[in-house]
C-alpha cells in the first residue's frame, strides 16, 4: 500500500473514532451506519465498475440475499449471527457464479440486463415467500461477538465502520496489485488484454463474485441493525442508487464510493426542510452533478488539489 | 528447420464477403517471416486468426504442433504467442512501465485471494516484476517515459511499448501487424534494429505484416504475400521482388 493511502486510511480511522463521541446525535449516527453500509455495497461495486468495466443493475439482489438469508437462519434456526452471515455470503457468492459465467463470457453488456432480471426474481421471491410477505418479519436477533452483545447504536457505527476500513484496505490491496493492474487493462483494452494471456471472462466472473459478497456483508450487517426486514428495501430503486453513489463518488476510486455513499444516504436527511419537494430536489440536484461532474466528486477534488501544489 | 506455425486451408468470410481463401502457410522457427500484400489482402484478418481474436471457418492452426484452432486468445498467449496491433491497442490510462508489468501477469499470476490479502510473496514479486519491466524498457530504449501515461506517448512509441509488452509474455512466437506505420524514417531504422535483435538475441520468431518494403526486404528471411484472400507468392526477398504476379497485384492498387 502506498504511504499517502495509508495515511488517508489513518486519518479516515481517527475521524470515525471520534465521529460517535462528538457528534452525540444518535439521529445522525443511526444514518451514518446506514451510509457506511451502503459503503460497503459501493465499494463492491466501485471495483466491477470502475475498474473491471461491468454494470451490475442488481446489487441489491446480493444485498437482500445476505440480509435475509443471515436473519431466517439465525431467527428461526438459531445460528449465531456471525456464522448466519457467513452462509449468507457464501449463498450470495454461488448465486452470482450461476448469473455471471453464462453472461460474462458472451461480449457487451449482457450482464446488466442479467443482473437487472436477477435483482427483480430476487425482489418477487422476497415477495412471496419471504417471512411475512410483503410487509416483513421481525425479531431478528442483534449482533454478538465472542459473547459481547452489540447493541447500542454507538457500537454498531464502530462495527459497520470497522467493516467498511477493512473492505477498504483489501479493495486497496486489490487494486494496487498485479491482480488490479490487470483489471485496469481489461477496462482499457480487453483485445490486448486477452492477447498478453489474460482470462478476461474468468477475472469478471471473480470480481463480479467480490461485488456480490460486499453487497451480502452489508446486507447482513442491516438486518442485524434494523432486526425488521421487508422487500421494499431491495427493490431496484436500491440498485440504480448504490449505482449513483459510485458514479457520484468517481468510479475509479475506492474513496469515491464512501464519498458518494455518505453524500446519497444524507442528501434525504439534508433536504427535510424542502418537505414535500424534497424528491424533486434530490432528482435535480443528482442531475445536476452527474452532468456537470463526470469524473466523479473524488477524482475532481484530488486533480484540483494537484493543481494547487 | 522445425515449424512453429502451420496454417491449413484457412478460410473466412464476413457476411458472405470472402476475405481468406484457402490460406495455407508454414512459418519456420528462429525466422523473421513477413506477410505483405495490398490494402484488404486480409493480412490483420489472418493475424486476428492466429491469435485467436477472429474464428476461422474453416480449416486448421497448429502451434507448436498442437491443433490450437479453437483455442481462445489467452490460451494462446499461455502457449507462447505474442502479438501488437495496427490499430495500437496500448494501455492508455495506464503507465509505460505498468503496461510492460502487465505483461509479466501470465506468468505470474498469484491468484485473486493472494492479491486481496497482499501476502508476503505478492509484494516480493510485484519488485522482480517491476525489475524485470524495467529491463525490458531498456531494452525496448523507452525507459526515459516509464512514468509517461501510454496515452501520451507518439504513434511510434505506442508502437514499440506493445512489443515490450509482448515480450513480457516471454513469447516464442511474435504476431507484428504494421509496427513501422505511422514512424519516420529514423524510427523505422530502429524498430527494424529492434527485430532483428528480439529474433537473434532472443531466439523468437517475428511473423510480421508490413508495407514498407525497404524494411521488408532488409529484416525478413521469408515473404508471403496475400493478395484478395489468397497466397500468391512465397519466397526470398529477391525472388519476391522479381515475382511478376507480386509486381502485378501491387501495380494493379492504385493509390
Ligand atoms: N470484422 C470485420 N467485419 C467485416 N469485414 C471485415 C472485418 N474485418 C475485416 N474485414 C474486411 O476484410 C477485408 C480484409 O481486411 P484486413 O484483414 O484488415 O486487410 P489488410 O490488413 O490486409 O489491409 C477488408 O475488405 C475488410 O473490410
Ligand atoms: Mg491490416
Amino acid at each position: 500500500m502506498g504511504k499517502a493511502n495509508l495515511i488517508s486510511l489513518l486519518f479516515f480511522a481517527l475521524a470515525l473514532f471520534f465521529f460517535p463521541i462528538t457528534v452525540k446525535d444518535s439521529y445522525i449516527i443511526t444514518i451514518s451506519i446506514f451510509a457506511g453500509i451502503n459503503a460497503l455495497v459501493a465499494l463492491g461495486l466501485t471495483i466491477l465498475m470502475g475498474y473491471a468495466g461491468q454494470i451490475s443493475l442488481g446489487q441489491a439482489g446480493f444485498y437482500g440475499v445476505g440480509a435475509y438469508v443471515s436473519a431466517i437462519l439465525s431467527l428461526y434456526a438459531g445460528i449465531p449471527v456471525v456464522f448466519s452471515i457467513a452462509i449468507a455470503v457464501l449463498a450470495a457468492s454461488l448465486l452470482a457464479v450461476i448469473l455471471a459465467i453464462p453472461s460474462l463470457r458472451l461480449k457487451g453488456h449482457y450482464l446488466a440486463v442479467a443482473t437487472l432480471g436477477f435483482g427483480e426474481i430476487i425482489h418477487i421471491l422476497l415477495n412471496e415467500w419471504g417471512p411475512g410477505g410483503p410487509s416483513g418479519f421481525g425479531d431478528i436477533p442483534t449482533f454478538s461477538i465472542l459473547g459481547y452483545q452489540i447493541s447500542s447504536t454507538n457500537d454498531y457505527f464502530y462495527l459497520t465502520w470497522l467493516v467498511v476500513v477493512i473492505g477498504m484496505i483489501l479493495s486497496q490491496n486489490l487494486i494496487n496489485s498485479m491482480g488490479g493492474k490487470t483489471l485496469k487493462a481489461i477496462h482499457d483494452s480487453e483485445t490486448a488484454s486477452l492477447c498478453i494471456g489474460i482470462n478476461v471472462s474468468q477475472i469478471k466472473i471473480k470480481v463480479f463474485i467480490l461485488s456480490a459478497i460486499f453487497a451480502a456483508v452489508a446486507g447482513g450487517l442491516y438486518a442485524h441493525f434494523v432486526t425488521f426486514l421487508s422487500p421494499s428495501t431491495f427493490s431496484l430503486f436500491y440498485s440504480i442508487l448504490v449505482v449513483l453513489m459510485v458514479v457520484l463518488g468517481g468510479m475509479r476510486s475506492l474513496w469515491g464510493a464512501i464519498v458518494g455513499a455518505l453524500i446519497i444516504t444524507f442528501l434525504p436527511e439534508v433536504l427535510r426542510g424542502f418537505k414535500e419537494y424534497d424528491v424533486l430536489v434530490y432528482g435535480v440536484i443528482l442531475t445536476l452533478s452527474l452532468l456537470f461532474l463526470r469524473k466523479g466528486i473524488v477524482p475532481i477534488v484530488c486533480d484540483m488539489v494537484k493543481k494547487w501544489r | 528447420m522445425e515449424i512453429i506455425l502451420q496454417l491449413k486451408g484457412i478460410h473466412k468470410s464476413f457476411g458472405g464477403l470472402k476475405t481468406l481463401t484457402d490460406v495455407n502457410m508454414t512459418v519456420k522457427k528462429g525466422e523473421i517471416h513477413a506477410l505483405i500484400g495490398p490494402n484488404g489482402a486480409g493480412k490483420t484478418t489472418l493475424l486476428n486468426i492466429i491469435s485467436g481474436i477472429e474464428s476461422l471457418d474453416k480449416g486448421t492452426i497448429f502451434f507448436k504442433g498442437q491443433d490450437i484452432s479453437r483455442f481462445p486468445p489467452y490460451k494462446r498467449a499461455i502457449l507462447g504467442m505474442g502479438r501488437t496491433f495496427q490499430h495500437v491497442e496500448v494501455f492508455g490510462e495506464m503507465t509505460v512501465k505498468e503496461n510492460v508489468m502487465v505483461g509479466f501477469y501470465l506468468r505470474k499470476n498469484r491468484g485473486f485471494v493472494s492479491y486481496i490479502f497482499s501476502l508476503p510473496e505478492v509484494k516480493k514479486e510485484e519488485k522482480d516484476i517491476e525489475k524485470k519491466s524495467l529491463e525490458i524498457l531498456d531494452y525496448i530504449a523507452l525507459s526515459h517515459k516509464k512514468d509517461f501515461l501510454a496515452k501520451n506517448l507518439t504513434i511510434g512509441e505506442q508502437r514499440i511499448l506493445e512489443i515490450g509488452r509482448a515480450l513480457a509474455t516471454t513469447p516464442e512466437l511474435l504476431l507484428l501487424d504494421e509496427p513501422a506505420a505511422g514512424l519516420n524514417i529514423r524510427e523505422t531504422k530502429t524498430l527494424g534494429q529492434l527485430i532483428r535483435k528480439i529474433r537473434d538475441e532472443r531466439g523468437i520468431t517475428v511473423l510480421v505484416v508490413e508495407h514498407d518494403m525497404e524494411l521488408i526486404m532488409k529484416i525478413s528471411d521469408i515473404i508471403t504475400v496475400l493478395n484478395f484472400g489468397c497466397v500468391i507468392a512465397e519466397g526470398g526477398p529477391l525472388e519476391i521482388q522479381k515475382n511478376s504476379e507480386v509486381i502485378k497485384a501491387y501495380l494493379g492498387e492504385e493509390d
